[in-house]
């Protein structure tokens, strides 16, 4: 059976880039699924400090984080000393997405990660 | 080199498995969240199975029945919520001596460039631009980021002067320098400024030495202090609005001799970084 997916969730708690609402629906939604997830207040604070649990997420099973643009998280991790591996991190932007789109991409089973993905997804 | 944080206490939420809890379950994430603490959702086996060595501190919050498992150690503690409410989780935390992980501080805004290496070639311009030390060389002589905490808040300064738009900063407004993806437009304006630049004789600095020094010799010429502090301003102006240099980075600007001390001897750092890279054996590229 393949590994479930980690779910990472960045509230991006110290600046109102990300639209508080999106944000918000895109946590109930999460709760409501009961699926598990680590949320961090400030992807861009962990890079900045190196926190090894950007490694660890990195190394480890496959991950969808919902943050902001791929580009930035992928070179955020890296700047952590993390890289996020090509084809098993996908990044959905609450910039940009809509919370159904987000959720929907981060709950998606494993077998159909592969399809589409929707404009704010990007793999790495 | 990275910034140096007191490590806080993680939150392990364990799933309650019941519609009261969950409905105030995200609440609870977002209210901690805000607060600097790291939280993960769990369900209830993981715990009953064990919980991985945390490596940080941590809280394991969940309906325990009023018989919540002994902790193991001083950095697991435990808190029920058959024995506190939700919405006191907090305040029970912080009487449990977690206080705000941001004390009474305003907590830092991580704002700091971020470089895309897939763009980067490494020609050392944010090196020699940036006043306050952001940037620094590997060993290997490759362009890093190593004084984070360093970077004036709000400031995408350098970010502008890259002919690459190799520089990010995530929490900025607008694409590309956000993170978003880089159009071939966005490329073709940075090289044009980068040629504007050139024509104008050097590096932005420089030329704010030119102006300010002309600036001075008409106001010695004709007297016109009023006509010289226009020229300042107007040069002023066009700096923050050209960089978007926010006005307090402008007005915490070190003087004109600093900043000829401060850029000549970035150059030289990247200057030699640049020798580096061209003896550099071949292999170790």
């Amino acid at each position: 059976m393949a590994t479930p997916p980690r779910i990472l969730y960045c509230h991006c708690a110290y600046a109102r880039v990300v639209p508080p609402e999106v944000k918000t629906a895109v946590l109930e939604r999460l709760g409501a699924s009961q699926v598990e997830l680590d949320a961090v207040p400030d992807l861009c604070e962990m890079a900045a400090r190196g926190d090894a649990r950007l490694r660890e997420l990195a190394s480890g099973a496959p991950l969808r984080i919902a943050a902001c643009y791929p580009r930035a998280v992928r070179w955020l991790f890296a700047a952590a000393g993390a890289q996020l591996t090509e084809g098993t991190a996908q990044v959905f932007n609450m910039r940009t997405g809509s919370p159904e789109e987000i959720v929907e991409g981060l709950l998606r089973p494993c077998q159909t990660a592969d399809a589409t993905p929707p404009p704010s997804e990007r793999k790495t | 080199m990275s910034i140096s944080v007191p490590l806080k206490r993680r939150v392990l939420l364990v799933d309650g498995g019941s519609d009261a809890v969950d409905a105030a379950r995200m609440q609870l994430v977002s209210a901690l969240l805000e607060r600097g603490h790291d939280v993960s959702c769990v369900r209830a086996e993981r715990v009953v199975a064990g919980i991985e060595p945390p490596g940080q501190p941590v809280m394991i919050v969940g309906r325990f029945g009023g018989d919540a498992p002994v902790a193991p150690s001083p950095d697991v503690q435990f808190l029920d919520l058959d024995c506190v409410d939700p919405s006191s989780v907090l305040s029970a935390m912080e009487a449990a001596g977690n206080g705000p992980a941001s004390d009474s501080a305003k907590p830092w805004k991580p704002w700091f460039p971020v470089i895309d290496y897939s763009r980067c070639t490494n020609c050392m311009q944010c090196l020699s631009f940036c006043l306050f030390d952001v940037y620094g060389v590997s060993a290997d002589s490759k362009i890093q980021v190593q004084n984070q905490s360093n970077c004036k808040t709000d400031c995408p300064a350098c970010s502008r002067v890259c002919p690459e738009v190799a520089i990010m900063f995530p929490k900025y407004r607008h694409g590309p320098i956000n993170g978003d993806e880089v159009a071939a437009e966005d490329v073709r304006r940075e090289a044009m400024k980068v040629d504007i630049s050139a024509l104008l004789g050097g590096d932005i600095y420089a030329l704010l030495r030119d102006r300010s020094a002309k600036a001075k010799s008409r106001f010695s010429k004709e007297r016109d202090d009023e006509r010289a502090l226009k020229e300042r301003q107007n040069c002023l102006i066009a700096l923050q609005r050209d960089l978007d240099v926010p006005a307090e980075v402008l007005a915490a600007l070190p003087s004109a001799d600093e900043i000829r001390l401060k850029s000549e001897a970035a150059r030289a750092r990247a200057r030699q970084a640049t020798e580096n890279l061209l003896h550099w054996p071949a292999h170790r590229l």
